[in-house]
């Protein structure tokens, strides 16, 4: 079978994911300007712990031999321990992403103790002023230090995680660097309008001349690079970048959201991407095999405005989130088009269109007290 | 490149590796390493039913013709067995 009958079956959707996201909490103690999940404050409704060993029970009998765990932040959640413990005894590998706030030496060594478990921590620049504008201020030492205790406690090749911006694209070789200088991985991903994204995207995501900087950097290190096959958008400018040229969602992957819900990948909280919920009869499994939207997304695409370009076959139309939360046509261009037909698109989107994510988690923003002035 | 395992052929004695397990798909099946969490597909179910029995069997051929599988495919499936052994997911014993 060639590699182009594997993506067509993949397409089809598989008996299972091969690897799916966990949110464990929408509680963090960041609140990024990009975060997808729109994160801040715990929800009253999140998985207890048993339910939450329920999941990966349900998840070790489907052969889902790995997931991503995220949030939130998920360090944040008392029984976080616990939930890696009970997935490593039940052989399902962890990859959990992090902002390293709660990496302290202890429990890096307690980390690093465990089999079968990957680290990502997050940044997003190369230096403070970079990193904090989009993180907050002093998340980019807090990450740094979370890094040094893992390299202390000989964790191992941990991951390091960036949304690559406007802002940062100009320090892919520091990032390569700096993971490097740990012995880490370097993992960089697209930004997508999702979350509190939505607010954000305009400002934060890369120039048509950066898309095509990142293609060439991706050509040149990708292969020593993780990017979540993020960037397939970009291979309508050439050569296709490694990886798997398809949208994953509903196929190959979903999340799973800390009270349970199922949406088609991470970057889609919202109604019309919920597939149904844990809790309903049958389980995760039946939503992933059963649900209506999953088996629609199995169903042949629909190439929409894009049928008449040549570069189709190589963009795929990019991501289905873009689009979404751009206000733009899930059977047309990417608002990031390589060739421009998306930007087109967006000049003419009427803002009151745009989708609101399903919810928000984001923290009030807190006003200081008033302060009295005396006036003379 | 290390060079490490004997060579597959028809008379070789080989064992689904123990660190890897096999997931059916439509297509065949997904193997995913624990070692070295590499994630191969199986792209033909006649391959996959071979690679699951091929422990029970004293040679690579025996597995072969107890799976039904004409001789005129024997070379392939040789070739096939070699790469998953290089991917690890099959080993000699």
């Amino acid at each position: 079978m060639s590699a182009d009958a594997l993506v067509s079956q993949l397409k089809q959707g598989l008996d299972a994911p091969i690897c799916l996201t966990w949110e464990i909490t929408y509680a963090c103690n960041l609140q990024c300007v990009h975060c997808l999940s729109s994160s801040g404050v715990r929800d009253p409704r999140e998985l207890s712990t048993a339910q939450a060993k329920a999941v990966l029970d349900e998840l070790r009998d489907l052969q889902v031999f790995y997931i991503n765990i995220g949030g939130g932040e998920p360090m944040i959640r008392k029984d976080f321990f616990e939930i890696l413990e009970h997935a490593e005894h039940n052989n399902i590998g962890v990859k959990f992403s992090t902002n390293g706030t709660y990496i302290d030496a202890e429990n890096a060594k307690r980390l690093a103790e465990m089999n079968y478990l990957d680290v990502q921590i997050s940044i997003d620049g190369t230096d403070a002023a970079t990193n904090d504008a989009v993180r907050g201020a002093g998340s980019f030492a807090v990450a740094l230090r979370a890094m040094n205790h893992l390299r202390d406690a000989n964790f191992g090749p941990f991951k390091i995680s960036v949304v690559v911006t406007r802002h940062n694209v100009d320090q892919l070789d520091q990032f390569k660097a700096l993971a490097d200088s740990y012995g880490a991985q370097l993992r960089i991903t697209r930004l997508r309008p999702s979350g509190r994204g939505v607010d954000s995207w305009n400002e934060l995501h890369p120039t048509q001349a950066q898309q095509r900087q990142i293609y060439n950097w991706l050509l040149a290190h990708g292969d020593n690079v993780l990017t979540g096959d993020s960037f397939f958008h970009l291979n309508a400018l050439g050569e296709s970048l490694p990886g798997l040229n398809m949208c994953g969602a509903g196929r190959v992957v979903c999340l799973i959201d800390p009270i349970g819900d199922v949406y088609a990948c991470p970057f889609v909280i919202h109604d019309q991407f919920k597939a149904g919920s844990i809790f309903d009869e049958g389980g995760f499994t039946s939503v992933w095999r059963d649900s209506k939207l999953f088996l629609s997304l199995r169903e042949p695409e629909s190439a929409g405005a894009c049928t008449s370009c040549g570069n189709y076959d190589s963009c795929q139309g990019g991501c289905m989130a873009a689009k979404f939360f751009t206000g733009l046509p899930l059977d047309g261009p990417d608002p990031e088009c390589v060739i421009g037909a998306g930007e087109a698109l967006l000049q003419s989107t009427r803002i009151s269109l745009i989708p609101k994510p399903a919810m928000d988690h984001s923290r009030s923003v807190r006003l200081n007290a008033p302060t009295s002035v005396s006036v003379r | 490149m290390t060079v490490n395992a004997t060579a597959v052929t028809l008379d070789s004695a080989c064992e689904l590796h123990p660190q890897v397990a096999l997931r059916p798909e439509p297509f065949g099946a997904l193997a995913y390493h624990y070692g070295n969490r590499k994630l191969i597909f199986l792209k033909h179910p006649d391959v996959v039913a071979v690679v699951r029995d091929l422990a029970q069997h004293a040679t690579l051929a025996d597995a072969l013709i107890a799976s039904g599988v004409h001789r005129d495919r024997w070379p392939s499936f040789v070739t096939a067995i070699s790469a998953l052994q290089s991917s690890e997911v099959v080993r000699v014993r």
